[in-house]
């Protein structure tokens, strides 16, 4: 049988207290036990990048990390970055610059974009694709995130 | 004018269908065949239903063994005597929760007897192949019976006489061209949620997919039931481009949530989708086709052959259309096209953006290429003289209205700097550079489509037309259209959710039909309750209907005046309260398909009618190859489209560029690969699809608008083209590159190597 462990983790600003099997994975725990189903999932295997949150202000696949190794760290999904009404400055440039399709990718492209504009706050061209590399979109062609990329950071 | 859902994408509140929860829920997961040809001996699934949490366990024994499929009735909802496929569902279990389902797979045992398979089309048409599908001969469906076990159906066409024709050529080309076995990969893997209510004797069905009534009619076939008591919905969906279309797992989601009583999601896995759903069909194309020395085409000769796998699903339409379009956009006097849709044991391939045209286009233009080679003629100058214009007959004999290939062609060499750019050498040591130019059609319509509108009491409006929006943003753009005719601002019409029952029938999402389609639906509904809405106002503003105009903001006023108005919400209320009765404005149409014409086209075998108006566009490449890797890659690209009228350009745009990015991984290195029957890669991280780093932010979408005489506000589809473009343009850049043409794609690094050797 396997472990089953009593964790807190501070997710959006909240400290949730769950029960959770040791090798469950962060992003089985987020949509299943917390129904924070905006973070989505594409492979399960860390290549498509549908997944992506922020920890510590990182973005990482939480289909690869175990929910019990993200206690004491700062998780914000999708969910995190707006109340809806007002949206944060990454999700309205996607909006603006028409680069959401289907959409399925959207919430892990606007946090790995987020991550990218927190720590370079005008990237190039390049930079931009480099940094979204791994995020998979099978609508776009990429063109319009890039955009969406440069809108953001310069608003 | 942004999407309309797309805040709630953004911000992680669109629901998906595994995003749904309801009380009670169970888990779904299905077991796949180990074998690519078997006959089942016999099933043990106690040790399965023992595994405390397990509700449910199914295999093929317990259902009642009738096969369906939508040209073809080959198929069942679980495979049912034989396996013809590694990844053939076999098995299905409901439980608690995804882990303990997982687990009872593992305990069910099947016994197979093994079966000699075959993969390759046309070994599998030998006559001394092994039979996958004995019963052909008695196979229900569209496509009539057919002798050959392994034949899922077969289409020719003809026209003029190319055997005499060959004599007056002064050039012929003849080559092989093989295309690969793409994954849709759309990013939100097959989901379905199907909840059954005893009591009420009701199935409700949550789907990821291309069209909730083409679901409720093939669940209410397959399953038995009257349509009447299946209900579908469709919640956001996560990317399609065919392969959702017709049926995914909706079947055995609702088998299961039939048997359990209770609500069964069942989301595959990346892996299951891959090895359980379905691609694009791989093709061997032999071509030949033979020019004037001006560059006047005069004959082709082609034979194709479509692997399309252990079932049919929509392959003999694929193989039709294939055919309708082996001509290119171009006029050949004589021409003979065959094509095979062949049963293999491989995962059964189906309907994917272009459906056939992008196989039977990348021949195509690549033979061009090789006549303009042979001709020393510009290869831009070759497609112009040969380009249907309007009033030219389309293979078939269809009508062309919109003859716009050569502003196409004309937009992208002006664009892309053609002549200078061609003339240019190579960058840097160890690059080569080239660019590559090829010309697409397709075609836009297909079948029918009804809308209503509703003015509601506060003076807004609701458009409902059961059309599902895949992501290409047709929620947007038929709302823009009521908007348009009605003459009020978006936030004032409601785009109602695709529910079967409440929307009015449409087809599904493809054939890029929603926004030619639906939209004519929906504009003539629209005009409907505009109708209505002016009678109304004529009696209370004491006019004549002729007098009066809309307003922006939702308001009638007499023309001239700048008082005398009124807004809907008035007339709303008379209507409701007084007198009239509610305002709903109600349309439906099915566009209707020409038959070929019997005295310019022969065909045999399947060769269903016309299927909607056609479009042109053109694409150039610029490539660089790697002299050491062969690797390939794309350095910018100009894109020109005759799409009628843009309704909304931004997603004209992100049509273009997407459907490009989708072409030129089918370019460059998207392919399922098997060995011995197994796929190799059923997972992203092998399959790889084009990420950010591997295509240009340089790819130009030009759009021009030429208004469709038949369109609503004068638009035609784009959802298609695109990817009909790519692969042959690329593949003629790199031969403009290297010299050496490449006819199989993808063109890898290793194929390009090998044809630079």
């Amino acid at each position: 049988m396997t472990e089953s462990v009593h964790i807190h983790l501070r997710i959006n600003g909240e400290v949730r207290s769950l029960q959770v099997e040791t090798k469950r994975t962060l992003l089985e725990v987020l949509r299943q036990d917390l129904l924070l189903t905006g973070t989505k999932r594409g492979c399960n295997q860390g290549v498509c990048g549908a997944c992506s949150i922020l920890v510590d202000g990182h973005s990482i696949r939480s289909c690869l990390s175990l929910a019990v190794a993200m206690q004491d760290r700062d998780i914000v999904t999708i969910e995190g970055l707006s109340d809806g009404a007002r949206l944060d400055r990454v999700q309205q440039a996607f909006l603006d610059a028409g680069a959401i399709q289907c959409g399925f990718c959207m919430p892990g492209m606007i946090i790995t974009a987020k991550a990218l504009l927190d720590r370079n706050p005008r990237p190039s061209t390049e930079e931009i694709r480099h940094a979204l590399g791994n995020n998979i979109c099978r609508c776009s062609g990429y063109v319009k995130v890039i955009d969406a990329v440069h809108r953001a950071a310069t608003t | 004018m942004p999407r309309r859902e797309a805040r709630a994408k953004a911000t992680g509140a669109a629901a998906y269908t595994d995003d749904i929860v309801l009380p009670r829920m169970l888990y779904g997961a299905v077991l796949g065949s180990d074998y690519a040809h078997a006959r089942i001996r016999s099933y043990n699934t106690s040790a399965a239903e023992a595994l405390p949490g397990v509700k449910v366990v199914l295999t093929g024994e317990k259902l009642d063994g009738k096969l369906h499929g939508k040209c073809i009735e080959d198929e069942p909802i679980l495979a049912t005597g034989k396996v013809r496929y590694i990844g053939e569902p076999v098995a299905a279990v409901a439980a608690i929760d995804y882990a303990t389902a997982k687990r009872a797979l593992q305990l069910i045992d099947i016994q197979y007897e093994e079966l000699p398979a075959v993969f390759d089309a046309e070994a599998a048409l030998a006559s001394d192949a092994p039979p996958i599908h004995e019963e052909r001969k008695r196979y229900g469906g569209r496509v009539p019976p057919l002798e050959n076990p392994n034949l899922a159906s077969y289409t020719a066409f003809k026209e003029g006489d190319a055997e005499a024709a060959w004599s007056q050529c002064d050039v012929i080309v003849e080559d092989t061209y093989e295309t690969p076995a793409q994954q849709h990969m759309y990013l939100e893997p097959c989901s379905t949620l199907a909840a059954f209510d005893r009591a009420a004797d009701q199935l409700t069905i949550w789907t990821s997919t291309q069209g909730v009534f083409i679901v409720q009619y093939a669940i209410a076939k397959w399953l038995g039931m009257p349509m009447s008591k299946v209900r579908v919905i469709a919640p956001y969906i996560g990317g399609a481009f065919g392969g959702k279309g017709g049926v995914t797992n909706q079947p055995i989601a609702a088998a299961l949530a039939i048997a359990a009583g209770a609500p069964v999601k069942l989301t595959y896995s990346r892996e299951d989708d891959m090895t359980m759903m379905k691609s694009r069909h791989p093709s061997r194309i032999y071509m030949r086709t033979g020019a004037r020395r001006d560059g006047t085409l005069v004959a082709r000769e082609a034979r194709i052959y479509l692997n399309t796998g252990a079932y049919a699903d929509e392959g003999p339409f694929v193989n039709a259309i294939a055919v309708g379009f082996s001509r290119g956009p171009y006029r050949i006097p004589n021409i003979k096209t065959e094509a095979w849709c062949v049963y293999t044991n491989h995962l059964k391939a189906g309907g994917m953006r272009g459906f056939g045209v992008p196989q039977a286009n990348y021949a195509s233009e690549l033979q061009i290429e090789a006549i303009a080679d042979k001709l020393g003629l510009d290869p831009i100058e070759l497609r112009t003289r040969n380009a249907l214009v309007t009033g030219d007959k389309f293979l078939g004999g269809q009508n062309v209205d919109h003859g716009t290939l050569i502003n196409c062609l004309e937009a992208v060499r002006r664009a892309s700097d053609w002549e200078a750019r061609r003339a240019r050498r190579p960058v840097q040591p160890g690059k080569r550079r080239g660019v590559g130019v090829s010309s697409a059609a397709h075609v836009s319509a297909m079948n029918g489509a009804g809308a209503t509108i509703k003015l509601n009491e506060d003076g807004s409006l609701t458009v409902n037309t059961g059309a599902v929006d895949v992501g290409q943003g047709s929620d947007t753009v038929l709302s823009q259209l009521a908007a348009g005719v009605l003459g009020v601002s978006l936030d004032k019409i409601k785009y109602a959710a695709p529910d079967t029952d409440f929307s009015p029938y449409n087809h599904q999402t493809g054939g890029s039909r929603t926004t030619y389609t639906v939209g004519v639906a929906v504009e003539r509904a629209s005009e409907h309750a505009r109708d209505q809405i002016l009678e109304h106002a004529s009696e209370m503003l004491e006019c004549s209907v002729e007098e009066l105009e809309l307003r922006p903001g939702g308001l009638v006023g007499v023309k001239g005046t700048a008082t005398r108005e009124l807004p809907f919400v008035s007339i709303a209320k008379r209507a409701l309260y007084a007198t009239g009765g509610p305002i709903m404005g109600t349309a439906n149409w099915v566009y209707e398909a020409e038959r070929f014409d019997p005295k310019r086209t022969l065909t045999a075998g399947f060769a269903p009618n016309a299927v909607g108006v056609f479009l042109f566009a053109a694409l150039i490449v610029e490539v660089e190859v790697d002299e050491a890797t062969g690797k390939v890659a794309i350095v910018e690209a100009w894109a020109a489209h005759d799409v009628g009228r843009a309704i909304n350009p931004g997603a004209v745009e992100g049509q273009i560029q997407g459907g490009l990015v989708q072409g030129f991984g089918l370019a460059l290195i998207e392919e399922l690969l098997w060995d011995d029957g197994r796929l190799v890669n059923p997972t992203m991280m092998d399959y790889k699809v084009p990420g950010a780093m591997d295509v240009p932010y340089e790819i130009h979408p030009i759009i021009l608008e030429d208004p469709e005489r038949t369109g609503p506000f004068g638009a035609r589809g784009i959802g298609e083209i695109p990817l009909n473009l790519a692969a042959p343009a690329v593949c003629n850049a790199i031969e403009h590159a290297i010299g050496r043409k490449v006819t199989t794609i993808p063109a890898t690094g290793e194929r390009v190597l090998r044809a630079m050797i």
